[in-house]
């Protein structure tokens, strides 16, 4: 079992009257940006990763997302750059780079083998898509998301691993040297994982190539389905799939008493919106998160009968009490908070988690208080269950052969 | 397909290695028509006029409607070179062309490629080039509805506003505009809705009568895109429409229709 920190760094400013409001996403303009604050954010939330390290978390989770207060991370190699400096164990898992919105995927090649070497082999690198979001701040042609993530995504295994200088001349990217100086530490590559929301082609994609496949706070009736999907496809294409194929992220927040307990885990609330924040989705464009191409024309129906959680984007808005009721939020004293994610490790089996916290309008104070009580009760109990249950992360099991092993940074390979 | 009471006619056509849906109607001389980033809005009064003394020929671009993708179009020019193929096939040689919005840039494209292409050109409320004042609206920023509200100055005031947008539009219409959109962005997605040579290419174009329609309140293309493609083409006419938005040929149909006939006749 691999247990990892997420949360997406929102940005928290009582002043800026973005807090608790639904506000309508891609439409706040930076005027709202006090640097000062910034500053001392983009701080906090790196200490509270060296402290979530220093409690016993196996990783730590960041991801990115672009013009928008829900996350602070427009560049998330940068804030894996930092922590492969400043940590010392656990595993920087980016959930990830958004492929498409890179011009330049050879440059991304470079930055990753960067983070790896710095870090002593510790980077996991996550690729997503991205929304339409993401393609829409940065000026990505949508109707060639797909193309430009595989593609990118090809070409930066092929940077990876064959001795250069190669040519590259593909659809979408064209180099005519590449040959970066600079290479992972991790041999091949680093593990590449994908997380997901309700994406039955990415689904199947991941499977295909046995890349571990995360789900992202989804209800976990859906999340069941995703991940039979997932052994089903990757069966077909003869790998031997199990827990260390499939993580879970969800929220998490331990505190000293229930009544504490209660009153932080609703800040997940009342921070700033974020679609992906349920209960405080805001308000999004339809016509941006669906930009056009972005999503085949099958994927859109099969999501909508299949994987659709009900209302994503913006009109669901579940209440706290049924969040916590569904597990997709479990607060409490760690004595109360350790059944319940043993409630959710049974049930979906995953190798790996996240625990999604200090979230929304929660303080500093209150994410290291949980840390702390993470740290003390919660992991080591969490440990013991995945050893009853015999849930095994990537780094003990290996996803395409279901063989155990070692967890390496191997010898670097000659480039003849 | 045809009725008894439909002027016009609907094909699947080989063209240029592809499939195109081709409506046609009327009679006389071919005219092609190039619709907008929204396809083809379906037989209006203004084709009913036009099509008294020309025959119609209004291809939907590939993507569009039951037209076929290609997959392996990346920009307005592999459109503009390729359509160029396919009008060879359709025998449309010499040929006078009416270009809208996206439409327009299209036609453009082609006439700097091969003017001898085509006998005349109009232009209405064209995209392709940047506008010096004002910006061409972000279509993808809206939904299609929102959007085809908003190209319109006064859509209380246009009496076929509710054909081409209806209140509760069917799930056949989501599909058809969504597919446009993507089919639109495919050669439209950067630089935006225009290609910033193009001005100087259009030079080309001075032996080749054309016409360029706008309307003064065109809140998509703003009207000084009409006024940089009326002075790079050496001879061209600009025909400002007061009082109408993106679309004179349903807003301003009387005028639009007098200034077409007009210059086809000329």
């Amino acid at each position: 079992m691999l247990i990892g920190h997420f949360t997406e760094q929102p940005w928290q400013d009582d002043q800026s009257g973005l807090m608790g409001t639904q506000s309508t996403d891609l439409s706040i303009s930076n005027a709202h940006y006090n640097p000062q604050v910034g500053s001392q954010l983009y701080n906090r939330y790196l200490d509270e990763k060296v402290y979530a390290e220093e409690m016993g978390f196996d990783a730590l989770m960041l991801n990115e997302h672009h013009s928008t207060p829900f996350c602070m991370q427009g560049v998330t190699n940068v804030g894996a750059s930092i922590l492969a400096r400043i940590t010392n164990k656990a595993k920087i898992i980016i959930l990830g780079n958004v492929l498409p919105i890179w011009d330049d995927p050879l440059w991304l090649a470079e930055q990753l083998s960067m983070i790896d070497m710095i870090s002593n082999g510790r980077l996991v690198s996550g690729f997503v898509r991205g929304g339409g979001r993401e393609s829409y701040a940065h000026n990505a042609p949508p109707h060639f998301n797909r193309e430009r993530f595989e593609e990118a995504h090809d070409f930066l295994i092929k940077a990876w691993t064959t001795p250069g200088p190669f040519r590259w001349e593909g659809k979408h990217y064209h180099y005519r040297y590449v040959n970066p100086w600079a290479r992972p530490l991790q041999q091949p590559h680093p593990q590449i994982w994908i997380p997901s929301t309700v994406s039955v082609e990415t689904v199947k994609w991941t499977a295909e190539k046995a890349y571990p496949l995360v789900l992202l706070a989804t209800k976990l009736g859906p999340t069941k389905e995703a991940f039979d999907l997932y052994h089903e496809t990757a069966a077909e294409f003869g790998h031997k799939s199990g827990t260390q194929n499939v993580a879970y992220l969800w929220k998490v927040h331990v505190d000293e008493t229930e009544e504490k307990a209660e009153e932080v885990g609703r800040k997940y609330l009342s921070g700033v919106s974020n679609p992906f924040l349920a209960g405080n989705e805001g308000q999004t464009n339809p016509a941006i998160m669906s930009l056009p191409g972005h999503t085949s024309r099958t994927s859109r129906r099969l999501s909508a009968t299949a994987f659709g959680p009900a209302g994503r984007f913006g009109t669901n808005r579940r209440p706290y009490e049924d969040q916590v009721e569904d597990y997709t939020i479990i607060t409490g004293t760690p004595k109360t908070v350790i059944p319940k994610i043993r409630h959710v490790l049974e049930y979906l089996r995953p190798g790996s988690v996240f625990f999604w916290d200090g979230d929304g309008a929660m303080s500093h104070d209150d994410q290291m208080r949980s840390l702390r009580l993470m740290g003390q009760e919660v992991i080591p109990a969490v440990r013991e269950m995945a050893k009853e249950l015999d849930l095994k992360s990537p780094f003990e099991v290996d996803t395409k052969t279901g063989e155990p092993i070692e967890d390496s940074v191997a010898e670097p390979v000659n480039a003849d | 397909m045809t009725t008894a009471s439909q002027s016009w006619t609907e094909e699947m056509v080989d063209v240029a290695g592809s499939q195109l849906q081709v409506f046609k109607g009327g009679t006389g001389d071919p005219l092609l028509i190039i619709h907008d980033e929204m396809g083809h809005p379906g037989w209006l009064r203004y084709h009913q006029e036009l099509a008294k003394d020309r025959t119609l020929v209004i291809p939907m671009l590939p993507g569009f409607g039951e037209s076929a993708e290609l997959d392996w179009m990346m920009s307005m020019h592999d459109l503009a070179n390729w359509f160029l193929g396919a009008l060879d096939d359709l025998k449309l040689e010499n040929v006078d062309v009416v270009g809208f919005s996206l439409g327009g840039w299209l036609a453009a494209e082609m006439a700097v490629r091969c003017p001898q292409q085509f006998k005349r050109l109009v232009l209405v409320g064209a995209a392709g080039v940047r506008p010096s004042e004002g910006e061409i609206y972000d279509i993808f920023q809206v939904v299609a509805k929102s959007y085809i509200e908003n190209s319109v100055l006064d859509a209380s005031a246009v009496p076929e506003f509710k054909e081409v947008c209806p209140d509760e539009p069917s799930p056949e219409q989501l599909e058809l505009w969504e597919s446009a959109k993507e089919s639109a962005c495919r050669v439209s997605w950067r630089p935006y809705m225009h290609y910033p040579a193009l001005p100087q290419l259009l030079p080309r174009l001075k032996r080749l009568p054309t016409k360029i329609i706008w309307g003064r309140e065109d809140p998509i293309v703003p009207v000084s895109a009409g006024e940089i493609y009326h002075k790079s083409i050496p001879g061209s006419s600009l025909d400002i429409i007061n009082q109408c938005g993106h679309r004179p040929e349903i807003e301003k149909t009387d005028e639009f229709i007098g200034l077409v006939k007009g210059f086809l006749t000329s």
